[in-house]
């Protein structure tokens, strides 16, 4: 245990230094989350507690997108806590609950002692362990502390080698990126499946650790992976690992939801956490905390769908938009919608609300999510496209059905669109989509015409050209991200040319819905002009017959369209969202690489100004320098920042992905199947009929 | 594609359903080639009957001869009360051809896998096309030699004897004149028909039927043959779907994998069965509309033909009682002629009934067999897909 405990230390007191600049430098206001590795690391675990097992649980928490899973029964995390209570700090029931968030929480607002978030954080039961270094007064815990969360995350730790493999190499893979501030990006950017999946895949040596086969059962062998370093650690745990075994998965998934939740802060703009850190009202942050962990909570319930969900109090989010009505009159005419919002989320004022919006609306909160958000890396959801000719037609036309087929389309559209927005837990937190949501009155939306159609597509075609540019001129550090965007570039080709032959796929089958319809028709005169009685009536059952195949095959051609080729429509636009992404990225190391560039010939005129003996300047120059030294620095750590969003955007923009299409294609199969089953009814009852001819 | 070539036998045989199976003249083409527009059949005859010098003979015959004999037929006068079967149509391989052309020129745009697929579909469509031909043309002689007057005929017997080529060839290009007046002549011939004013309850009737129904089933057809192609499309673009599909998913290296690989295979396997539905409609209904179209055609020709018998022996009896022998010739004709063409009217009708009943109940039990078929499919895949 010695050896273990020290090992982390040293490994974490190396991280310790870059972190802590990183923290300084970048961020005023995500410091308050970027510093909780340093502190927590850079106490000697042993200081804060005497027993072996709550240095675990102390990297455990640190680790946490390690994503260890696997639940303690009660008497460990007594065992665990056993130490804080010595503290006098808490009472036992209470560490149970609390241990997972003070794990995540507690942490952060310790090292952050001098900032309002304490207060946000605070809560009065819950203590901050006995650390050396903590200053925290007992209110730092968070009001919100979930009820029921068990203790379980405290309980599984890598084990000295998982833990060491793992971030070491992480480090090796990211050669530009130093050794320490990797791991924090990673522990905090990214989402632990990933985490989990580089150690993986460089660390195979690990016991207990085999390649899981996918997203799912990497939780799996993240629980016997730490299941197994318990092991090694005492016989104790080993027992409360067994006896543990089903509580796993649902401690994953709160573990999950917390490694989340600090994502979700840490990597929010600055400008965003200043501005929940501005407000200061205790509340706020708390339960907008609480719902960042909802949110990932259903994110990661989305995500693991096969998981068993023992989640209780279920997020939910529900929009949906109806009623496209048009208000006005002639060329000033618009469509409004209804967006109606189920939620049981705190951070709404109540849980169901009604709100009108028209379409320009919608774009303009996509304007202002992705001025926000883009440039961040986040995959902003893009709307659809503002049509001309089809809006157009619903303003001129009366009841003319293809203007109907467009309202319906542009509705449908604009609902999968919101919820993709609202599907995402960082986008969830803007105020812009709870204003969007909430606010009775909407600011008029101007300037949306940029988006109209051709000009949308215009500004995804730029963002793919600047991409391609930059790929010449960026030398990737990251096979990863190469092959990723070749990847997307690729899928967008195929899915546009998947695209083309399912929309005429669509026409064919509108075609053959009319033809089938003309010779209806046809045949019921044919079976009126045929003097056998039998064969007439046989042939109008034809007509009769045709005429709802004609039914179905139009159905079927409306399903073609808005189960498959929206999907496909939707996904197209994504990806050149997926493509913006990435190019944040490249932008952002363009302004680091700039920034060393300047940065170098700042130093070169440094050196001829000490070469030319000009003192005067001389300091002029070396304050330039620790300027440009210092935007370097911030740059890069933007770059990384940007990086690991990308990342994980990436990861969750594929399951997301995967998810939609499952259910699209399910959903469109069952459309097929139905149909199919009703032309079996059909025929089946003029079977009789033909048969009936004499 | 020995399956193909089966259902477009049965489909055939079922057109002509009345075919009695008199053993003495068996007659049918076993074989043909192709070779550019011409197609080469070869008509082989199995017969006990002693105005056949063998028991066995085979012939070679092309889309000509057959025409020829359909018009030796027409204008003999003593087949005037009788339905003279439909001359088969002239051999088409323009469609399958131009889409292979047009195919051809797709080629960058598709996947390997993709091309090979259309053209596979493209060469089965021509080799429909050439079987429909052959077994149209085995048809038209079948009607033939199953007619207890036609069979008789003595250029019928030529036809199938003679084993050199026929000489009606050479006069080919002014049958293209004759062809033309001809068709002018019908057009003429039918408002002839129409406007003539008749006598007889049966044929009166017999002839609004036969213009109404002509019309009508004409229409069907068209409507018929564009319902099918539209059908043939969309299994034409599920074969792009899945191609499409299949390049995505191996491209996939997640979870999705599995899920596209799956809608491909469902929509490789869909494509099948939709093309199968579609070839079915073709052979069971637009075929058999495309038959009795001209069948009527036919029927109709043999009411212009005694609507002239009867203006001629009315003209004549106008014409003094000099040549009252002559018209009481014309009349003895006309009312054989009428006779007779009672009973082919009647029988015809009897015949085509037959003939939609079998192809409507087949073509129902392949539709749902089809269905049945999608669904089990469709289960089966959504199932998987659930469960992964």
């Amino acid at each position: 245990m010695d050896a273990l405990s020290s090992g982390c230390t040293v490994k974490m007191g190396e991280g310790q230094n870059p972190l802590e600049a990183m923290a300084d430098s970048t961020f005023s206001a995500s410091d308050v989350l970027s510093d909780l590795p340093n502190d927590l690391l850079g106490e000697p675990p042993s200081a804060v507690f005497g027993d072996p097992l709550s240095n675990i649980s102390k990297q455990e928490s640190t680790s946490n997108p390690a994503k260890q899973s696997s639940k303690l029964p009660s008497d460990v995390p007594c065992d665990i806590f056993d130490p804080l209570h010595g503290t006098g700090m808490e009472p036992k029931d209470d560490g149970k609950n609390a241990s997972l968030i003070d794990i995540v929480i507690n942490p952060v607002t310790s090292a952050k002692d001098n900032l309002p978030v304490d207060d946000l954080l605070s809560q009065p039961e819950i203590d901050i362990p006995a650390k050396t270094k903590t200053e925290q007064p007992a209110e730092l815990r968070s009001e919100e502390r979930p009820k029921d969360e068990p203790l379980s995350v405290a309980s599984s730790k890598p084990k000295k080698d998982l833990f060491e493999d793992s971030p070491e190499d992480l480090f090796s893979e990211l050669p530009k990126t130093k050794a320490k501030t990797k791991p924090q990006m990673d522990l905090f950017g990214d989402s632990s499946p990933d985490l989990f999946m580089d150690a993986k895949a460089a660390a195979d040596t690990g016991p207990g650790r085999n390649a899981p086969a996918d997203l799912f059962s990497e939780e799996s062998v993240a629980t016997t992976t730490s299941k197994s370093a318990k092991s090694n650690i005492s016989a104790n745990s080993i027992v409360t690992a067994n006896s543990k075994a089903n509580g796993v998965h649902s401690d994953e998934e709160e573990q999950d939801i917390f490694a989340e939740a600090t994502v979700e802060l840490s990597l929010d703009s600055p400008h965003n956490n200043r501005k929940t850190l501005d407000t200061t009202k205790p509340s706020e942050p708390a339960s907008s905390l609480s719902a960042a962990a909802g949110s990932s909570k259903a994110q990661a319930k989305t995500l693991e769908e096969l998981e068993e969900e023992e989640s209780e109090d279920k997020f939910e989010l529900n929009i949906s938009i109806t009623n496209p009505e048009k208000v006005g009159d002639g060329m000033n005419a618009y469509m409004a919608y209804k967006v109606s919002t189920q939620t049981t989320l705190p951070m709404f004022r109540s849980k169901t609300f009604t709100v009108r919006r028209r379409f320009s609306d919608f774009l303009g909160l996509y304007e202002k999510l992705s001025e926000k958000h883009s440039q961040n890396g986040y995959i902003v959801p893009p709307p659809p496209e503002k049509s001309l000719l089809g809006m157009t037609k619903v303003k001129v036309g009366k009841d003319d059905p293809s203007s109907g087929e467009f309202v319906e389309r542009r509705r449908a559209s604009l609902e999968r669109y919101l919820q993709r927005v609202v599907c995402h837990p960082s986008l969830l937190q803007d105020p812009d989509v709870r204003e969007f949501l909430e606010r009775e009155e909407l600011p008029r939306a101007v300037n949306t015409q940029a988006l109209s159609g051709a000009g949308f597509l215009k500004m995804i075609n730029k963002a793919t050209d600047a991409v391609s540019k930059m790929t010449i001129k960026m030398n990737e550090s990251d096979v990863w991200f190469e092959e990723k965007l070749q990847e997307v570039e690729s899928e967008d080709q195929q899915l546009r040319k998947l695209h083309a032959v399912v929309d005429s796929l669509v026409s064919h089958r509108k075609e053959l819905s009319v033809n089938t319809a003309v010779f209806a028709k046809s045949v019921a005169m044919l079976g009126s002009s045929e003097d056998n009685t039998a064969l007439s009536r046989a042939l109008s059952q034809l007509a009769e017959l045709e005429d709802k195949i004609e039914q179905l095959h139009q159905e079927q051609a409306g399903n073609d369209f808005f189960v498959f080729t929206e999907l496909l429509a939707d996904y197209i636009r994504l990806l050149g969202a997926v493509r913006g992404s990435f190019d944040q990225r490249m932008k952002s190391w363009q302004r680091w690489q700039d920034a060393q560039t300047t940065l170098q010939k700042k130093r070169e005129a440094e050196a001829k100004l000490l070469w030319a003996n000009k003192p005067d300047k001389l300091q002029q120059a070396k304050d330039e320098i620790a300027e440009w030294e210092g935007k370097v620095t911030q740059y890069e750590r933007e770059f990384e920042r940007v990086s690991a969003t990308v990342r994980k955007e990436v990861i969750r923009f594929e399951k997301e992905k995967a998810r939609d299409f499952k259910k699209q294609i399910i959903k469109y199969l069952e459309s097929l199947l139905q149909s199919q089953q009703q032309l079996i009814k059909y025929w089946e009852a003029f079977l009789p009929e033909a048969k009936a001819i004499a | 594609m020995p399956t193909i070539s089966q259902e477009y036998k049965t489909a055939l045989r079922s057109v002509s359903v009345d075919l009695n199976n008199d053993v003495s003249l068996l007659i049918d083409i076993p074989d043909a080639l192709c070779e550019r527009d011409k197609v080469k059949f070869t008509v082989h005859t199995k017969t006990t009957l002693s105005v056949f010098q063998k028991p066995e003979f085979s012939v070679p015959r092309q889309h000509e001869d057959f025409i020829w004999l359909h018009d030796t037929l027409v204008e003999t006068e003593e087949y005037a009360g009788l339905i003279i079967p439909p001359a088969p149509p002239k051999p088409d391989f323009e469609s399958p051809r131009e889409k292979m052309h047009k195919l051809g020129e797709g080629e960058a745009t598709m996947t390997k896998e993709e091309y090979t697929k259309m053209k596979q579909e493209l060469e089965a469509e021509y080799l429909a096309v050439f079987k429909k031909t052959v077994q149209v043309h085995e048809v038209f002689l079948q009607r033939l030699s199953s007619h207890p007057v036609l069979s008789k005929d003595r250029n019928f017997q030529i036809f199938l004897e003679y084993d050199q080529d026929l000489s009606v060839r050479r006069k080919m290009p002014r049958r293209c004149l004759v062809v033309s007046s001809r068709t002018w002549l019908k057009s003429a011939d039918e408002v002839l028909i129409s406007g003539v004013k008749e006598v007889d309850d049966f044929f009166e009737q017999e002839k609004t039927f036969l213009l109404d129904y002509s019309t009508k089933i004409k229409d069907s057809t068209t409507k018929a043959e564009r319902m099918t192609r539209a059908h043939k499309n969309v299994a034409d673009d599920y074969i792009h779907v899945a191609a499409i599909l299949n390049s995505i998913s191996a491209e996939e290296n997640t979870a999705l994998k599995k899920h596209l690989d799956k809608f491909s295979d469902m929509f490789e396997k869909l494509r099948k069965v939709e093309g199968r539905v579609a070839s079915d409609q073709e052979l069971k209904l637009t075929e058999l509309l495309r038959y009795y179209t001209r069948d009527i055609q036919a029927a109709k020709d043999l009411l212009y033909r005694r609507a002239r018998a009867l203006d001629k022996a009315r003209l004549k009896s106008k014409d003094v009682a000099q040549a009252e022998d002559n018209q009481r010739q014309c009349m003895q004709k006309f009312e054989k002629l009428s006779e007779s063409g009672k009973k082919e009217l009647t029988s015809f009708k009897g015949r085509r009934v037959v003939a939609f009943r079998k192809n409507l109940v087949e073509m129902a039990e392949l539709e749902i067999k089809h269905a049945k078929n999608s669904v089990s499919l469709l289960q089966g895949c959504i199932e998987t897909l659930k469960n992964c």
